[in-house]
């Protein structure tokens, strides 16, 4: 069951990451990336992150992505012209990715024997009971100092998007 | 009672990231190039989480926590700058926005 859970998700987030490339149409590409964080968010739940597969579909999928689709909205971003792409790169792109894959999945085999069985309700320190006590005590830090990176985000993007500039 | 190797996790996090370099790599719309880093972000926090459940541990979850944390930043000033851009310079495209290349 977990495998067959896996490889559906597995494979529409491959497909969906795939399309998020070869579209042309900004839209189309933002549409698919929902898809591939949704199917993420699947994923972590099947590897015991309950908050993280929440938080994904809350702010990736929910903020960030309504971010992506209102500006391409507002600039009315249209298809992207086909230019003269590079004759060497279009003839060894492709197989040199598929190259660089199959040396990492080998290598990641080797590493990874198939005795590290993923199954599905074998680690539950995923809670956000967990996550507040870890970020909280050992991560306090960490974790004031990305409020500051916040607010100095805020402070850009205001002044960046204001109307004299 | 048999789940998928985690080695398969993390290969199909390594396809997510080639994916997105690609994308970055091979698009010429800024706002696709930018979605593209969103996904390699994404392909790490699985690579994160995944290694989380090996080791029995809740810090890669806090560090993909960090990582989202810290993409909802970059996309909020990032999507500002484009639009900058856009004002500026009416074309999204990032072949056409080189004042800075010699």
């Amino acid at each position: 069951m977990d495998v067959i859970l896996f490889l559906i998700f597995a494979i529409i987030a491959v497909v969906c990451a795939v399309n998020v490339v070869v579209q042309t149409h900004p839209i189309s590409s933002a549409i698919s990336l929902v898809g591939v964080m949704g199917s993420l968010a699947v994923l972590y739940l099947l590897l015991g992150a309950e908050f993280l597969a929440m938080a994904q579909v809350i702010v990736y999928a929910g903020a960030i992505m309504v971010l992506f689709v209102f500006v391409i909205m507002l600039l009315n971003a249209g298809a992207e012209s086909k230019r003269g792409r590079s004759f060497v790169a279009q003839l060894l792109g492709f197989p040199l990715l598929i190259t660089f894959l199959a040396l990492a999945a080998y290598f990641i085999q080797r590493l990874y024997p198939a005795s590290a069985i993923v199954h599905f309700g074998a680690f539950q320190g995923g809670t956000a009971q967990n996550i507040g006590r870890a970020l909280f005590t050992q991560y306090l830090l960490p974790f004031e100092v990305t409020s500051i990176l916040i607010l100095i985000a805020i402070i850009g993007a205001i002044v960046l998007a204001r109307k004299e500039l | 009672m048999s789940g998928p190797p985690l080695a398969w996790y993390l290969i199909l996090s390594a396809v997510l990231f080639s994916l997105g370099i690609a994308g970055f790599l091979f698009r010429k719309n800024i706002i696709t190039i930018f979605m593209s880093i969103e996904l390699m972000l994404n392909a790490v926090n699985l690579s994160f989480i995944a290694f989380s459940y090996q080791l029995k541990q809740v810090n890669g979850h806090i560090f993909a926590f960090f990582v989202m944390v810290v993409a909802a930043a970059e996309a909020a000033v990032g999507l500002a700058i484009i639009l900058t851009v856009y004002k500026n310079r009416e074309t999204l495209n990032v072949d056409e926005v080189n004042s800075m290349k010699f």
